[in-house]
Order: structure tokens, then C-alpha cells, then sequence
């Protein structure tokens, strides 16, 4: 476990150093929440009765989305571990005395970590003096406080487990860079980066809400401002729960067969 | 004329370059489709919960958007060696540049030509056909004209936007990364016609960043929904957006030149 | 001919330090260190000549070169090269000037040497007749035949620094600048690359301005030396002035080091 903690503050500190591009991001993030807000109010003003969620927590919405982005974001990935697998210098770290899969697992998260803490509270904090249906809610109450950070580490963990995923099936594909863009895209838009699950057609929804995409941002965005009843916030982390034991069982085990695969054939 | 030719030598050593990896070039095309399609796919979902945004149609939409990503997708197309002159700087290869007599601009120009953007650009074709068959647009020689002005005009605005973000790294390497609010955040802008997003946006890309001047105004004329000449021309007028690039551009060649890094 | 009078060039660099207090207080304030490249430099150089610019890393070798190539301007000093300032007429200097960067590559990666050299004929408008008299006499002496319709990817180092060297000479400059042209080369390649070096310069009375660390590039292509350090002109001379005795080129280049404290 400690070895696992020492990359994880390893990668956390790097993280840490990027800080003028985390001040580029932060004021990309608010141009892009900005505008994302100002279009649903659009199509609030054109027709508030389709409106699937309040506006209010529309807002919230979007700017939890920019202040964690670098939670969610599929296609920010780890390029070191994918350049690893693709050009075979992987082979190193199979020599030392450490499980490949937990270790990519702990630097990801740091990862992402260190680059979501320093996006995350400047972008809240300003976004929480921005006047209301624009600016960000308080949460619905303590209580929906708290399974919003559970559920959010949750998403955190469903995302880093299946971009290792993603780096893993490298192994076995002929075409990485297409692999990783199918899944960018698709994970994108099931994910509700694009637009929020709700504003999809009902039967849609209901069906993109038991894929694994759904237990990424969706989940703990909508609990923060209640656009999730009681039922359906239990659903939804339990599914968390559930996709987070299966991608990572499936990673895993492919991950053990690459290792065998890359012994035998010697790198 | 001798510039041009040097140019499409540029050009097609570049297309010679990309054709040696034929599946990675392909994929990256799709990859740009995707993307842009995923955009697209938002817009078509949120036109089957609403019928109409700020007294615009679904397909007027299109139009507009498709207008907007084929500008944008030219103007990365061309200007990509600008768009990633970051690297040109790390590398020192702007070093070769100077050394080279020929105008520094072409020379950037021609180090890269990004044909992957093809797939953006088809994406946008097939969107923009399907807005002309769908909305009630009657169109004339003059509306033809607006259409041209719009794609010269914004390829033009986009372009001086790569310029900008490259002559600031003749400053600093760091944190550059904010200029894609400028860039990739007009092409999200520009997914709506500009009006929906209230008049203080409008005021800002009629007179600051004249994105409005290559979308907005030139829209409502093909829409018929304003029919002086003004609006026809005003994106040819965006183009006085390229001035102040140029110049900034010209400051930090000089500035590279006393500094060296 | 190149002159070069009284020149210096000092940079701003900021400082960096670890840690993350540190880091946190370079995001507010920025301490800037000056590092002076060049301290008063002049030399002059007549044409056909071959010298070798030395000093260690870090003493302004390559600020020099930038200068004479046009690509740096100096804070003050003056710098005439065959009558133009380099800085100030950009295009017509370098029409006049090779360079060869041996860390940098300036042929095109994915398609055959071939096309870089036809592009380059381009960029310096060189008539087609230039153009194939000077491919024809490059090939032979470069021994590029078989290398030509190659990728530069596929070239090894060695092969492809010949045809760099090529691509810097197409346009027949009378000023060439070599920076390091010899690194991480084979014996074989380096033994043809000074071979060329030697003939270029006796044929074409092309001038030759080398900086390396290699001191058998030195021992067997120039006759004048160059030592620069800490921004300064050191030493100007022969490689015969400086040999004591029969020491090896390269303890007396370290002898020398060592009396200078560079």
C-alpha cells in the first residue's frame, strides 16, 4: 500500500506544478460555463415549460461540470502510461515488484486529483457569487452534501478505472489512437458532457442511465441540487458501486493476460 | 504568383508527409468528425425537446452552425502551423525559419497543413446541406455572395485569432492555453446565432471580437429577415479583425529576434 | 568578409525554484536573473577562411551564431557580414548563408530527401540550372545517390547528416555555419563529413564558420581557432600557437580551460 502512496504523491505534486496552465484552465472553464448557461437560458426564455430540470440547477450543473472537469475528462489521459504500452517501454515496469494496474490506478487518480483541486475552487467560488439561475445553488441540504462527495469519488473512480480500461485493450488492438477515439466520443456524449442526461427524450434516458457513462458525472451532479429523488439517488450509486466492481474486475483480468501476452513474446 | 507556387509546394509536401501514415491520417479524420458530431448531436437532442430558440428554427440553426464549424475547420486547416506554433518556438525550428529568405508568415504557413480537418469539414458540409433542404430559404445570386463573404471572412477572423495565440509565444510558452476561449469557444458560441446569447455578447462580437459580423448579421439576410446590402457585406468588414494580428505578430518576430528565446 | 565589433547580448532569464512554497510565490512575483552571453565580443573574419569557434557550454557559442545568421539582434556592438547586417536585411543576408544545426533536422521526416532538396530550391528561387549542377556535384561528393529517394526517417544518422549538409549547400552560400555538425556520428561518417568540409571550402573558397566539442573536427579542418568563454573572446589563434609539445589536441584544449577557469 505505501509503495502506492508514494506514486500517489508523487504525481499529486506534479500535478500540482502546472500552475500557469491550471489559471489558463480555470478562465477557459468559465468562458465555456458561461456559455453553456447563457444557451439554456435561451431555451429557457423560448419555452420554460419543456424544460426538463430548473434553471437554477441547470446552472449548478454546468458549473460543478467545469469545476471537476478534470475528474470526467476521458480525454485527458495519462499520456505516459499510453505511450508505454504503444512503444513497449512497459516491459521496464513490468520488472519492478509492483501490480501494473494499481499502480496506474493510484498515479491517474492523483492525476486527476491535483489538476481538479486546482481548477475546482476558484471556479466555485466565483461561480457561487454569480446571481441566481446563473451562478452555482447551495446544495439541496447537508445531506445531499454529503452523497454528492460520495458520489463523486465514485464517478472519479468509474472514470479513472475505465480509461484504464481503455489503455489496456491497447494490448490487444492493432489501432490505438482509434480505439481511444471511439471511446472519447462515446463516453463524452452517453456521459452527459455534451448536455445533460435529463434534456434527452425520456425513453433514451432511461436506458443511458444503467450504462457505465452515466456513473461517471451524472450521478453526482444531479444529486447536488436534488434533480434526483430519493429512489433514484439510491439507484444511482448503487449503480456506481456496481459498474465500479465490474470495470475494474475486467481491467484486471485483461491486464493480467497483457502481462502474460508481453512475457511470452518478450516485449 | 512565385509566393503562391511556393506555397502549394509547401502544401502538397505536407499531403505527401500525412499519406505516409494512411490509417492514422484516416482515423484522425474520423476523430475530428466525431467530435464535432458530438456537438452536432447535442444541438439535434435539444431541438427535439424545444422547437424553436430565441425565434429560430432547428434548421436555421444548422445553417448557422455548420457556416461556423466549415470557418473554423478551414481556418485550422490552414493555419494549423500558427495553432501550434508553441512547439515551433520549444524546438528552435523557428530558428531554421529565420535563417530561410523568404517572408516568415509563408513559412509557418506551409509547415503545416492539417488535412485530418477534412472530417470536420465534411461534418459541416453534410450539416449545412441538410439545413438548405430543410429551412425555407430562397436563394439568390446575392444570398450565394453573403454565403462566400461569410466563409472569407470568418476563415479570415479565425485565422487572425491562430496569429494572435502565435505571437504570444514569442512572450511566454506558458498558460496559452486561455486563448481557446477565443478560438474554440467562438466555434461553441457559434453552434446558436448570436442574438440568443442577449444584446451584451452581441455588442461584444459586433465591436470587439467581430464574430457577429461573420454569423449573426449575414444570417439574418439569408433568412430574408433583413434585406439591406449592410448586412451582406459586413463579414468582408470582420476582416479588419486581421490589422491588429498582424501587427502583433510583426512585434513579437521582433521581439524573438532581441530576446532569442 | 565578417566583422564583428564590440558586440554584446545579455538575456533575462526567470528563476525557478523547487519546492512548492516556492512555486507558489513565482505565481505572484517572478525574480529574473541576467545572464550576459556576450561581453564585448570582436573578431573578424576574411573569406575562405575555416575557423573553429570552441568554448565550453553555456559561453555563447550559439549566441554568436544566431547573430551572424540574422537571427538574434545584439544590444549593441556592430556586425557586418559580407556588407549587410545580418539583422536588419534578413532576407538578403541569408540568401548569402548556410547553416547546419547538428541537433536539428531540416529535411522533411515521411517523404524522400528528394523532395525537401526541391523544396528548398524553391524557397531560394535557385534556377534549374544552379539547381541540378549543384545536385549533381553534392551527390557525387556526398555519396547521396543511394540516399535520395529515401525518407530521411529511414536514413541513419551519419547518412542523414550528409544530406542536411547538402540541403544547407544547395543555394551555393559563401558563408557556412556549422553548429556541431559531427555529433554522434561513426567514424566512417565523420571522416566524410570533414572530408567534404575540407573540399567545399578549397573549391568554392566557401567560408567556414564550425562549432564543435569534437577536437579532431578541429585538428583537421581549421587553421584558426576561436575561444570563447564567460561571454568573452579568450584566445585568438592557430592550433600550432597553443600545442605544447606533443600532448594530445584534446588535453591541450582542456590545458587551455583550465588557464582560463572557463
Amino acid at each position: 500500500m505505501k509503495k502506492y502512496l508514494s506514486f500517489f504523491h508523487l504525481r499529486f505534486a506534479m500535478g500540482l506544478q502546472y500552475r500557469t496552465a491550471a489559471l489558463a484552465g480555470i478562465i477557459t472553464q468559465f468562458a465555456w460555463g458561461g456559455i453553456q448557461i447563457m444557451m439554456f437560458h435561451a431555451f429557457y426564455r423560448t419555452d420554460a415549460a419543456a424544460f426538463p430540470m430548473s434553471l437554477s440547477a441547470t446552472a449548478s450543473y454546468v458549473w460543478l461540470q467545469q469545476a471537476f472537469l478534470a475528474f470526467f475528462a476521458v480525454w485527458m489521459i495519462e499520456n505516459d502510461i499510453f505511450d508505454a504500452i504503444v512503444n513497449g517501454n512497459i516491459a521496464y515496469e513490468l520488472c519492478r515488484p509492483v501490480s501494473i494496474y494499481s499502480m496506474w490506478f493510484a498515479r491517474s487518480i492523483a492525476t486527476r486529483l491535483a489538476n481538479a483541486i486546482l481548477r475546482c475552487f476558484p471556479v466555485l467560488i466565483v461561480a457561487a457569487f454569480i446571481p441566481q439561475s446563473y451562478g452555482i445553488d447551495a446544495p439541496a441540504s447537508p445531506v445531499h452534501f454529503l452523497l454528492f462527495v460520495l458520489s463523486l469519488l465514485l464517478g472519479l473512480a468509474v472514470t479513472v478505472t475505465f480509461c484504464l480500461l481503455i489503455y489496456v485493450l491497447t494490448f490487444f488492438t492493432i489501432s490505438p489512437q482509434g480505439l481511444r477515439i471511439m471511446f472519447t466520443s462515446c463516453v463524452e456524449f452517453f456521459s452527459g458532457a455534451v448536455i445533460p442526461l435529463p434534456f434527452f427524450p425520456d425513453k433514451m434516458r432511461s436506458f443511458m442511465e444503467l450504462l457505465p457513462f452515466a456513473s461517471m458525472q451524472n450521478a453526482a451532479l444531479r444529486i447536488y441540487s436534488a434533480s434526483m429523488c430519493a429512489d433514484e439517488i439510491r439507484r444511482a450509486i448503487l449503480l456506481q458501486v456496481f459498474w465500479l466492481v465490474v470495470i475494474t474486475a475486467a481491467g484486471k483480468l485483461l491486464c493480467r493476460f497483457a502481462e502474460k501476452r508481453i512475457i511470452v513474446q518478450g516485449g | 504568383m512565385k509566393t503562391i507556387r511556393l506555397y502549394l509546394h509547401y502544401v502538397s509536401i505536407n499531403v505527401r508527409c500525412i499519406m505516409q501514415y494512411k490509417t492514422s491520417f484516416l482515423l484522425s479524420a474520423i476523430g475530428q468528425f466525431l467530435v464535432s458530431f458530438n456537438v452536432f448531436l447535442g444541438v439535434f437532442f435539444m431541438f427535439q425537446r424545444f422547437s424553436k430558440v430565441e425565434g429560430f428554427t432547428y434548421s436555421e440553426v444548422l445553417l448557422c452552425f455548420s457556416v461556423v464549424l466549415l470557418e473554423f475547420a478551414l481556418a485550422e486547416m490552414i493555419a494549423r502551423g500558427f495553432d501550434t506554433f508553441s512547439g515551433m518556438v520549444k524546438s528552435g525550428e523557428f530558428d531554421r525559419v529565420l535563417v530561410r529568405p523568404q517572408n516568415e508568415i509563408l513559412q509557418v504557413l506551409g509547415s503545416k497543413f492539417e488535412l485530418t480537418r477534412i472530417g470536420r469539414i465534411l461534418q459541416a458540409v453534410v450539416m449545412f446541406a441538410y439545413g438548405i433542404v430543410k429551412s425555407n430559404v430562397v436563394w439568390s445570386v446575392s444570398k450565394v455572395c453573403t454565403l462566400l463573404f461569410m466563409l472569407i471572412g470568418g476563415t479570415v477572423v479565425f485565422t487572425a485569432l491562430f496569429f494572435i495565440y502565435a505571437a504570444l509565444c514569442f512572450f511566454t510558452l506558458d498558460g496559452l492555453e486561455f486563448m481557446n476561449v477565443f478560438t474554440d469557444g467562438a466555434r461553441e458560441l457559434g453552434k446558436y446565432p448570436l442574438s440568443i446569447y442577449g444584446k451584451k455578447m452581441l455588442l461584444f462580437t459586433t465591436f470587439v471580437i467581430p464574430y457577429a459580423l461573420i454569423q449573426y448579421y449575414p444570417l439574418l439576410y439569408i433568412l430574408g429577415r433583413q434585406t439591406s446590402i449592410v448586412y451582406m457585406v459586413l463579414p468582408l468588414a470582420a476582416c479588419w479583425f486581421f490589422i491588429p494580428a498582424l501587427l502583433l505578430w510583426k512585434y513579437g518576430v521582433r521581439c524573438y529576434q532581441s530576446s532569442g528565446s | 568578409m565578417i566583422a564583428m565589433e564590440h558586440v554584446c547580448k545579455s538575456y533575462k532569464i526567470a528563476k525557478r525554484n523547487a519546492g512548492f512554497v516556492e512555486a507558489c510565490k513565482a505565481l505572484f512575483h517572478r525574480e529574473y536573473e541576467v545572464i550576459h552571453a556576450l561581453n564585448d565580443v570582436s573578431f573578424t573574419i576574411h573569406d575562405g577562411e575555416m575557423v573553429g569557434y570552441i568554448g565550453p557550454n553555456g559561453a555563447g557559442k550559439s549566441s554568436t551564431i544566431k547573430i551572424l545568421s540574422g537571427i538574434l539582434t545584439p544590444d549593441s556592438g556592430t556586425v557586418l557580414v559580407d556588407g549587410h547586417v545580418p539583422y536588419k536585411n534578413r532576407i538578403d543576408h541569408v540568401r548569402e548563408i548556410g547553416v547546419v544545426f547538428g541537433q536539428r533536422s531540416q529535411l522533411w521526416w515521411d517523404v524522400p530527401v528528394i523532395d525537401s532538396f526541391e523544396l528548398l530550391k524553391d524557397i531560394y528561387s535557385i534556377s534549374d540550372a544552379c539547381y541540378r549542377q549543384s545536385l549533381e556535384e553534392l551527390t557525387e561528393l556526398l555519396n547521396l545517390s543511394e540516399l535520395l529517394r529515401s525518407p530521411a526517417r529511414q536514413l541513419s544518422l551519419g547518412q542523414r547528416m550528409r544530406c542536411e549538409i547538402a540541403a544547407s549547400l544547395l543555394h551555393r552560400p559563401r558563408i557556412l555555419f556549422l553548429d556541431e555538425p559531427t555529433i554522434g556520428l561513426d567514424a566512417v561518417s565523420k571522416l566524410a563529413v570533414r572530408d567534404f568540409i575540407l573540399r567545399q571550402n578549397q573549391t568554392h573558397k566557401t567560408t567556414v564558420i564550425l562549432t564543435t566539442h569534437d577536437m579532431q573536427d578541429i585538428e583537421s579542418l581549421t587553421s584558426r581557432i576561436l575561444l570563447i568563454g564567460k561571454g568573452q573572446i579568450l584566445m585568438d589563434g592557430s592550433l600550432d600557437d597553443i600545442k605544447s609539445g606533443n600532448e594530445s589536441i584534446d588535453a591541450t584544449i582542456a590545458e587551455l580551460y583550465r588557464t582560463y577557469h572557463i
